[in-house]
């Protein structure tokens, strides 16, 4: 186990800068992910600390070491990609003996290794079959199969459950988590969907334009976002973000709450709202109430909840729970 | 009223495929034709076209006034060769060009495929004197080279329109796994483009065989080709079109068989890139 760290980073591609003066420690045997909104440079970050591109300035270390200018394969790291990336002609056995026979080791060694993986990952009846002949959840036990093979100082993950359907990316994600639990290796994770930054993290990198946005552990994130960014994006439905008078009151420029910290009354509240899409999740509700002067505003309430389109509700923001942000994004305490 | 237009187009289409199909492959039936005519009948006016005495003399002739087996031998060992040597040289530059592109890259595959632009005549005098200066002329070490030079820029642009297609992420995952340059190229990229390596081989050995200018110009007898062997009847003696068919459809049968059996590939080839 190792622990990684990055100092001062950047990465330019031509003139365009991708990834500005990024400072990160990622500890020994964390699971960490990056997440952000597509082009916030976080699937290009995984890639410098893979060594799939060169650092433009800066510094990183991987296990104390400067493994700035290290090619990829030296570095001691396994990527995962959202292609699964798997070599379409060998068989699922030689995918995932591909690290080990590059390493050099003996053939009986190797063919241990394979069945272990193999056993680990419930693939022992697909050793034979080519990756075509494979589902995507299988394809994707493969790549981790060969992920894992070599022992890495730490596994990357690009997106890798993006091309699974709905269910399945559940059970991978809880697969993988399982795994991490069992292996104890430090997890570097690629996600643009926040819901699998929350269920997977020990700790969330938010990343933005290039920039870190916040890290910290999924609740702090979402109990205490730094900026307006990480506010809006961390959390689902999403948080209601109000400006103009509303956010002035509280001496703000702009004022966040949660939808669960919304509550709805038919008699009486702060604002008065007209009822708008509503979205009912069984266990939940969330009302979209368009409300005169300050927006549509969401709310959570119990699945029990009879509203339909058009009626009218009074909403009222709990005030403890209320976020407020300066006019640069960031958070007021 | 739709279908009935579209099968109308599909008929005439077919009509004109047909037709441009004949039209392309005539001169290749008659000269087949031609080749099992007397003489005479090969010149009669008007020509006939299949009811004429039906004669294999011309090939006895030609077997016996020249020696195909070593023509052939040395057509199949110049066009293999040059195209197994070309290959050694494009598939690494191929590879560099489809995976680390430079700004330039585009121009330099650009300029290469320009040289094909020149006419061949254009460089036959420094060419020629060269390979006198150096001893190559009339050597197969001399016409390998000039053949395999003259390919390589199509071979770089067939690979490299393969090489495109292969995914990048299945590379970068050979290098993470620890592969050095050598062993991606050998173990993940020359097995995933393992049909377009053997098309852009076919096509180039074809496109060897078939070439004509270097063959006549840079060889006399020792290593001259097919292409020299069917030269040889354009005789001073006269024009003998019967034994000048028979030795010219000798001279195609093995490359016209051999494109027909590897036909597939070879369109699968051609057309690479541009349908998905």
């Amino acid at each position: 186990m190792s622990s990684i760290a990055l100092k001062k980073v950047s990465k330019s591609f031509g003139a365009q800068a991708v990834i500005a003066d990024l400072d990160l420690e990622i500890e020994a045997g964390e699971l960490i992910v990056f997440v952000g909104p597509s082009g916030c440079g976080k699937s290009t970050l995984l890639r410098l600390i893979a060594g799939l591109e060169a650092v433009s300035s800066g510094q990183l270390l991987i296990g104390g070491r400067d493994a700035t200018h290290l090619a990829p394969a030296r570095r001691g790291l396994s990527m995962v990609f959202q292609s699964y990336a798997l070599y379409p002609h060998m068989s699922v056995r030689d995918n995932i003996a591909f690290p080990l026979k590059m390493a050099g080791r003996d053939r009986a060694r190797i063919q241990d290794k394979v069945g272990e993986v193999a056993r680990i990952l419930n693939l022992q009846d697909y050793l034979d079959r080519k990756p075509r002949e494979l589902s995507g959840g299988q394809r994707q036990r493969v790549a981790i199969g060969r992920a894992i093979v070599r022992e890495p100082i730490a596994f990357l993950f690009d997106e890798p459950l993006s091309n699974l359907d709905a269910a399945l990316r559940v059970k991978m994600r809880l697969e993988i988590a399982e795994l991490h639990r069992q292996l104890g290796t430090t997890m570097i994770y690629v996600t643009h969907d926040q819901v699998e930054a929350m269920t997977l993290a020990e700790r969330i990198v938010v990343l933005n334009a290039g920039r870190v946005e916040q890290v910290g552990c999924p609740l702090e994130l979402y109990r205490r976002p730094a900026t307006l960014f990480v506010a809006g994006f961390i959390g689902s439905p999403r948080m209601n973000l109000l400006g103009g008078a509303e956010a002035a009151r509280h001496a703000a420029a702009t004022i966040g709450i949660r939808p669960e910290h919304v509550l709805l009354s038919t008699t009486q509240g702060r604002w008065q709202g007209q009822v708008g899409l509503v979205e009912h999740l069984g266990s939940d509700t969330f009302v979209h109430a368009e409300v005169a002067d300050v927006g549509t505003i969401t709310a959570r309430a119990s699945g029990d909840l009879q509203v339909k389109y058009g009626d009218s509700l009074w909403l009222t923001p709990q005030l403890d729970c209320l976020h407020r942000f300066d006019e640069y994004g960031r958070a007021i305490r | 009223m739709t279908n009935a237009m579209h099968g109308r187009h599909k008929l005439a289409f077919t009509v004109l495929a047909w037709i441009v199909a004949v039209l392309v492959f005539f001169p290749i039936l008659w000269t087949v034709l031609t080749s099992f005519k007397t003489e005479g009948a090969a010149v009669a006016i008007p020509p006939k076209f299949l009811f004429f005495d039906w004669t294999t003399e011309n090939y006895a002739e030609v077997w016996q006034r020249t020696d195909y087996l070593r023509h052939f031998g040395n057509s199949v060992l110049i066009s293999l060769g040059s195209c197994l040597i070309g290959l050694c040289a494009a598939i690494p530059a191929a590879w560099a060009m489809a995976f680390s592109p430079t700004r330039h890259t585009r121009f330099v595959l650009l300029w290469m495929l320009s040289t094909k632009m020149l006419p061949a005549v254009g460089v036959l005098v420094p060419i020629y004197l060269l390979f006198k200066r150096s001893g190559l002329l009339d050597s197969r070490t001399g016409l390998v080279l000039v053949l395999m030079l003259s390919n390589l820029p199509i071979m770089v642009w067939m690979l490299f329109t393969y090489f495109k297609e292969i995914p990048r992420d299945i590379l970068e995952a050979a290098r993470m796994d620890g592969a050095t340059p050598g062993r991606e190229l050998l173990h993940i990229l020359a097995p995933m483009a393992l049909p377009g390596i053997a098309s852009t081989l076919l096509l180039n050995v074809i496109l060897a065989w078939n070439e004509s200018f270097w063959t006549l110009n840079l060889t006399a007898a020792d290593t001259a080709l097919l292409t020299a062997f069917i030269a040889a009847f354009l005789a001073p003696e006269g024009l003998f079109y019967a034994k000048l068919s028979a030795a010219s459809t000798l001279a195609i049968a093995p490359i016209v068989v051999l494109g027909w059996l590897s036909q597939r590939q070879l369109v699968r080839g051609l057309t690479f890139g541009a349908v998905k």
